[in-house]
């Protein structure tokens, strides 16, 4: 079971998928190179660049804003609310954290783990992660919109919208139908939210 | 663009005001932090950013249009979410490839059923990060209710003709 706050989490220098992601990406910079010459190379390079250079300033403001939150957020606090409200205020107020809390997978799910901890149920846990997936705004002012603009970003984030609870239901129903979400002996029931 | 990184800084002062009103180290912790994820992220950016356009340049654009195109209807959503669990994690690859699609020829909703499958299944987040650092059986139990996320999404998308 997770604690509110475990150990940080260890990323190595390397990993797989940046790997293979750099090693399609060279092949598709090979292909581009060799099929329609040195200057459509360079436009693509260049236009690459400037997108990236773009995001420069984002992805560093976003990793300070996650790192004081990490340290200013009261986790305990705020796990305690979400796992001491169930129903729908329960999965709105969920919501309303996944959409606020910035940071990324290393931040996010220790406190998921937390409300678990304190209590909150199955549904609600579903919808926050949901939420933080789907409508967080630090992931999309950082990543998504250099890519595809503000009209088709805040589109995709208002049709999201309805997701995260619509989630947070079905899981409900799913444990309610039988989902066998209680680790033996030593979880929580996620069932009810109640401490065994 | 300027208007949201100014934004974006302003959020980052007034939570380091916050952080050294209550003392320094906060104020250098939450900095080291934030820089020690940055510099683990930059190079993974640079890489997903300008790998993307190489990808995007050989994507076979003769395919996108029929497949994923607005005409694809649900076959070319189905496509999409599968493409979309299926790419891998890091932070920008779903996004860089959706964008792709969508300058290539792709439907806005095979687009967002993508990109949202992708967030929510990304195999290798999902591997790395939820399973080590939840109870596994809620994390199959997240991953079981997202799958009509993504159908929802895109057919809403067609519904109210946006984006």
């Amino acid at each position: 079971m997770n604690k509110p706050h475990p150990p940080r989490h260890r990323r190595r220098a390397f990993d797989w998928s940046t790997a293979v992601i750099a090693l399609l990406s060279g092949a598709a910079a090979l292909t581009v190179y060799w099929r329609d010459g040195p200057a459509q190379f360079l436009a693509v390079l260049d236009s690459d660049l400037w997108l990236f250079a773009g995001m420069v300033p984002k992805v560093l403001a976003g990793c300070l804003i996650g790192g004081y939150v990490a340290l200013l957020l009261p986790r305990e606090q705020v796990a305690r609310w979400v796992g001491h409200e169930s129903g729908m205020t329960g999965l709105l107020i969920a919501m309303a954290f996944g959409f606020i809390l910035p940071g990324g997978p290393f931040t996010i799910y220790p406190i998921a783990g937390a409300f678990l901890l304190f209590g909150a149920d199955a549904g609600t846990v579903v919808a926050f992660i949901v939420s933080w997936t789907l409508i967080g705004y630090t992931r999309a002012l950082v990543w998504e919109l250099p890519f595809f603009g503000a009209d088709f970003v805040l589109w995709r984030i208002a049709l999201a919208l309805p997701l995260p609870i619509l989630a947070g239901i079905l899981a409900r129903i799913a444990v309610r139908a039988g989902f066998p979400v209680k680790e033996p002996d030593k979880e929580p029931d996620l069932a009810t939210g109640k401490e065994p | 663009m300027l208007a949201i990184d100014l934004m974006l800084w302003l959020f980052v002062g007034a939570l380091a005001l916050a952080a050294g009103m209550r003392g320094r180290v906060l104020l250098t912790e939450g900095a080291r932090t934030g820089v020690t994820d940055f510099v683990h992220l930059l190079p993974r950016i640079g890489i997903g950013v300008i790998g993307a356009g190489f990808l995007a340049e050989i994507l076979p654009k003769a395919l996108i249009a029929p497949w994923l195109g607005a005409e694809s209807g649900f076959t070319g959503i189905l496509i999409a979410t599968i493409g979309g669990a299926l790419t891998p994690g890091g932070p920008v690859v779903g996004f860089a490839v959706g964008a792709a699609a969508l300058k290539g020829g792709a439907g806005a909703p095979q687009v967002i059923a993508y990109s949202t499958a992708w967030a929510l299944f990304a195999v290798h987040r999902l591997v790395l990060y939820e399973v080590p650092m939840m109870p596994p059986r809620m994390v199959w139990l997240r991953a079981l209710v997202c799958v009509p996320l993504p159908f929802i999404a895109a057919a809403a998308a067609m519904l109210v003709g946006k984006p």
